[in-house]
């Protein structure tokens, strides 16, 4: 730790070495360690959804017994496996819920970001409270409320309590980056003789896209990877991949599926890191956002 | 300066909080008697709705569209329910709490039927709704059954059976003790002699329920009182812990639910095996899948002087006192649990019949070779507790049997503590 | 959830807007603004008091209310009625009508969750803390390949805890990869500590990249000509570190572990997918979801106590150790 705490962010140092250069090469052995320890779980889940359920524990790096079998079973409705509805019953859940916070957020947003007014830290102090909330404190007298109101099992029993931590991300998230936009623009809008809700409009929202977008990708797999209030609030019809996953159903009755769900679990995930991958830029420049300014 | 209209939304925010804070009712779990709606509808004829999880062999879907061509101005819905057991016990929980009359017929899980019982969901079968139980086994209507008082019609059941390994136990063990003498011919070859299910789960209160019953001993009594604290309980479970003390049963038992002991059993790494009926076609597989395919005979489980108590699964068919239609609920139940559509049960879904009689049927014994085991098996079987307070009950015995199975508190210590966690349960 | 800060809030409001390009009265355009604010702001309250406040408040008097209970002369549950401080005794003091609730009941569980939870936290934070500085000073130098790590570390950050639960849980088989690779037989989720372990593994596999991007995020707003002019004095490594990145890190560093502390207080999905809660692995959580099913109203109380546990954590990390997310979130701009 302490050997290596020397010099964040500068070039490696140059000239002064003789020979081999040791400390470049710690550099090179900590990082394939850390690309090894993130990665390898992760391709671990991709062999086995590869593997033949016969050989569900072979240990050999690369695939063996390679089949798309799995992937047959994740999608086999006569096994009880509805998988192609959860999917789309995430997008749904996850997409409504981002919208909602999207919408409504970007004007908190704005407001704390740009306007002066008072009690500005106290409303934030509720804002950002909020996103540190507790889903049980919030599953059990829902649970009770959608039981009494018929709600219990519908999209909207999930997606209003996602919006709970969806909404406070989003606000911080968008207030972070809205403080950083060139705002002379607004001002020159105005001086152009545009309102402020003109200058909102025309100028401020087109050039916040950006900051949205990344917003909208970090509240929607907050959304997405959700478990807990949509394994309590959901129903056969609205069940969510997440929950899917955990309660899935192999060829036999009292059977642990273990290639069948690393295959869904694969599923799951490629389209997350694919988008991850992507946009890492912004997506790690949104998820620090706040945090250090 | 102008507060107030910085204080605007805070108030609107706290009044709107409070006001519907107002229609939640205050919480406490809606209850009902039910006295007034079990007298309702009695004779009612028309559509209703039939509620079962899901209809994995494609069993129910015929059987409804038989009825329906014979009813034509009583059709049956078919509503199906998710694989997973805790999700369809919820689903039917806020159809009853919303006393919703389009849950007419409901599959209930023997352990739920008590519950429901009590929370008044359920129609009582007696009087206009009674319904004749005589042809079927004793102990399957004793899962229906809660204060004396019949609430549900046995639909199927599942009893445990023991596998062994024929070709090297000619005869299998009849009691507990026989067969543990057995196990030094699983030394000899080098394989695990015994194992059942004791992860911490339903199946550990299945194995635990099992032995405590085999030797006599009760987890409650009938008015449903814990009445576990015995000698006959305690030597019961001291069975399971001195076999797992003396790796009779191995160490990773403990982590097993019936697909690891069952892929245990059939890569030949186990002499003994409890488990229900299912293993019976998989481990019998030739395509190469399973090592013990020709080699594997079934018994009733082994008790302390004959075949042991096994813990009863299977379904019982309940009707909503909501129901709109309770004539046309209660023909349905019968239909369902007629001979021919328990034999369909049985061929189409390998699923075991409440009629005694089925077992020996030969019709369904040629391809369902095990069933004569089974009836032996439910014969002797003992209802897992019949009781509202089902989870509570089922936490408390696997929390202490699974701490007695890892040593970590003596046997005695573990049936009182099971004692009082049942009386905790109010 | 905001109680804490009406002082703070007052001192906030004198702080000079953002940019003040013109000089108009700056009293009558605060309070334009602040009609603004109040018109943009009025969704999210209100939208957050419908999901939150609500639901707290309905869970506060749920808990004060008893469950329904069995008639034993009927047979039929009854209502319960106002109980008072019953739910909460309960829990605290381990009162299962009227006697010290016995080992196998969800109440003598309490305060086993309780210490559970802060187990996980306290280990899991701090491995993740340790791990992710690291992670982060390696991915603050410059070498070939560097976004390349960058980008792995998204990778188990982007993956469903669901899917990280049962992923880890294979690995933790007992014929799983784990046990293959060390040669072990460990039982990993038989018994106590290794199903703890198993359970810190995996946590800490899901979150470190989180935590080694904010603190990654905090490096590199320390300049390097501090670096250089500390290494002219002829400071060491170790100084540096303690000296320079250490204290300049703080800020962000305070709101990372803030945000990972209450994050681990609520842990659920990992423990409950991969042990069930079984072998001392429930979380509070956990133990609220079990209760849910035994009776709503004492699992309100539950829950409730949870939240206070959750809530004073949060106020002992802003108040005395000052981590200041809102401080961070709520300062106009850089510079």
């Amino acid at each position: 730790m302490a050997a290596t705490a020397t010099l964040p962010r500068t070039a490696p140092a140059p000239a002064r070495r003789k020979g081999f250069d040791w400390g470049q090469l710690r550099t090179y052995v900590s990082a394939a360690v850390i690309l090894i320890w993130c990665l390898i779980p992760a391709y671990w889940m991709i062999v086995t959804a590869f593997r033949d359920t016969a050989f569900t524990f072979d240990s050999t790096f690369w695939p063996t017994h390679v089949t798309w079998d799995n992937f047959a079973t994740v999608f086999d409705e006569s096994l009880g496996n509805h998988f192609g509805r959860n999917l789309i019953n995430s997008l749904i859940v996850a997409g409504a819920t981002t919208a909602v916070a999207l919408i409504v957020g970007v004007f908190a947003a704005y407001a704390l970001a740009r306007l002066n007014f008072r009690f500005k830290f106290a409303v934030m102090g509720f804002i950002l409270g909020a996103s540190m909330f507790p889903g049980v404190a919030l599953v059990t007298p829902l649970f009770q409320l959608f039981t009494n109101i018929g709600w219990m099992g519908s999209y909207q029993a999930m997606i209003i309590p996602d919006i709970s931590f969806t909404l406070p991300l989003t606000v911080y998230t968008l207030t972070s980056f809205f403080r950083e936009m060139p705002w002379e623009l607004e001002e020159s809008a105005r001086i152009d003789g545009c309102t402020q809700g003109q200058a909102f409009r025309k100028i401020i929202l087109p050039l916040a896209a950006p900051a949205t977008f990344t917003t909208a990708i970090l509240a929607f797999i907050g959304a997405w990877n959700e478990f807990l209030i949509a394994s309590q609030l959901s129903s056969d019809a609205t069940r969510p991949v997440t929950v899917a996953i955990a309660y899935f159903a192999g060829a036999q009755p009292h059977q642990e599926p273990y290639t069948a769900v690393m295959a869904a679990g694969t599923i799951v995930t490629i389209p997350l890191v694919i988008l991850v991958l992507v946009f890492q830029r912004k997506i790690v420049a949104g998820l620090t956002a706040g945090a250090v300014k | 300066m102008n507060t107030r209209k910085y204080l605007l939304p805070a108030a609107v925010a706290g009044v709107l909080a409070l006001s519907l804070s107002a229609c939640g009712g205050g919480g406490g779990g809606s209850t009902a008697s039910g006295g007034g709606d079990a007298a309702a509808n009695l004779d009612g004829r028309g559509p209703i709705t039939y509620v079962q999880g899901k209809d994995n062999s494609n069993v129910v879907r015929p059987l409804v569209d038989k009825w329906n061509a014979a009813h034509p101005n009583e059709k049956v819905t078919f509503k199906e329910q998710s694989d997973a057991a805790d999700q369809q016990h919820d689903d039917l929980v806020q159809h009853f709490q919303g006393k919703d009359a389009n849950y007419d017929v409901v599959d209930v899980d023997v352990i739920w039927t008590a519950e429901f019982a009590a929370k008044g969901w359920l129609q009582p079968l007696k009087d206009k709704t009674s319904f004749d139980t005589s042809a079927m086994l004793p102990a399957t209507v004793k899962t229906a059954t809660y204060g004396g008082t019949l609430y549900a019609a046995p639909q199927t059941s599942d009893g445990g059976l023991l596998y062994y390994r024929k070709d090297l136990v000619p005869n299998p063990p009849k009691t507990w003790d026989e067969m543990m003498s057995m196990c030094s011919i699983a030394k000899q070859n080098n394989m695990g002699c015994y194992a059942g299910q004791f992860q911490k789960y339903e199946g550990l209160t299945v194995n635990a329920s099992e032995a405590i019953n085999s030797w006599g001993g009760k987890i409650v009594d009938d008015s449903g009182k814990a009445a576990v604290n015995s000698a006959e309980a305690k030597t019961g479970l001291g069975k399971l812990v001195d076999a797992f003390k003396n790796g009779n049963i191995a160490q990773e038992a403990i982590t097993y639910k019936e697909e690891d002991s069952r892929t245990a059993f059939q890569d030949g790494k186990l002499l003994f095996l409890r488990n229900w009926p299912y293993v019976y076609n998989i481990a019998g597989k030739t395509d190469g899948s399973s090592k013990v395919a020709d080699k594997f005979g079934i018994a009733p489980l082994p008790g302390k002087s004959g075949p042991g108590a096994s813990s009863l699964g299977g379904h019982n068919l309940a009707m909503s006192v909501y129901s709109k239609n309770k004539a046309t609920a209660l023909d349905f139940m019968k239909f369902m649990t007629s001979e021919e559509t328990e034999k369909f049960y049985a061929t189409q879904g390998s699923l075991a019949p409440v009629l005694g009689s089925l077992y020996t049927d030969s019709s369904l014994t040629s391809k369902l070779a095990y069933l004569p085991v089974l009836k032996t098996s439910i014969e002797n079987a003992i209802p897992r507790p019949v009781t509202p307070f089902y989870p509570a009950v089922t936490k408390a015995v696997e929390d202490n049997a699974y701490a007695a199975l890892k040593g970590e508190k003596s046997v005695d210590q573990a049936v009182s503590d099971m004692q009082s966690a049942i009386e905790a349960a109010k | 959830m905001s109680t804490k800060l009406p002082e703070r809030a007052k001192a906030g409001a004198p702080a000079k807007p953002h940019q003040m390009p013109r000089r108009e009265s700056a009293d009558r355009k605060q309070v334009t603004q602040g009609r603004w604010a109040s018109i943009l702001l009025v969704p999210t309250l209100i939208l957050l008091a419908v999901v939150i406040i609500y639901p707290v408040v309905n869970a506060i008097v749920m808990s004060f209310q008893r469950d329904a209970g069995l008639n034993p002369a009927t047979g039929f549950f009854e209502q319960g009625g106002p109980a008072g401080f019953e739910n909460y005794t309960h829990w605290l003091f381990q009162q299962c009508n009227g006697q010290s609730c016995p080992p196998g009941t969800l109440g003598s569980q309490f305060w086993n969750a309780m210490s559970t939870t802060f187990f996980f936290t306290v280990v899991t934070v701090a491995l993740e803390t340790v791990l992710g500085f690291w992670m982060a000073i390696i991915m603050a130098r410059s070498f070939r390949g560097r976004s390349a790590v960058r980008a792995a570390v998204l990778v188990p950050w982007a993956i469903p805890t669901a899917v990280t639960a049962k992923l880890w849980f294979f690995i933790f088989a007992f014929d799983g990869i784990a046990n293959k690779l060390f040669g072990t037989q460990i039982l990993w989720t038989g018994s106590e500590w290794p199903a703890k372990w198993a359970v810190v593994i995996s946590d800490t596999w899901k979150t470190t990249p989180f935590m080694a991007l904010l603190i990654l995020a905090g490096l590199q707003l320390i300049p390097d000509e501090v670096y250089e002019a500390a290494k002219v004095d002829g400071a060491t490594a170790w100084q540096r570190f303690t000296q320079i990145t250490l204290p300049l890190v703080r800020p962000a560093l305070m709101v990372a572990i803030l945000f990972r502390t209450l994050d681990a207080l609520r842990m659920f999905d990992l423990p409950y997918i991969m042990t069930q809660g079984a072998n001392n692995t429930t979380t509070l959580s956990i133990l609220v979801v079990d209760q849910i099913r035994e009776g709503f109203n004492s699992a309100a109380a539950l829950s409730t106590i949870t939240f206070i546990v959750i809530f004073l954590v949060a106020f002992i990390f802003v108040r005395f150790l000052g981590a200041n997310a809102v401080g961070a979130a709520t300062s106009s701009g850089r510079k």
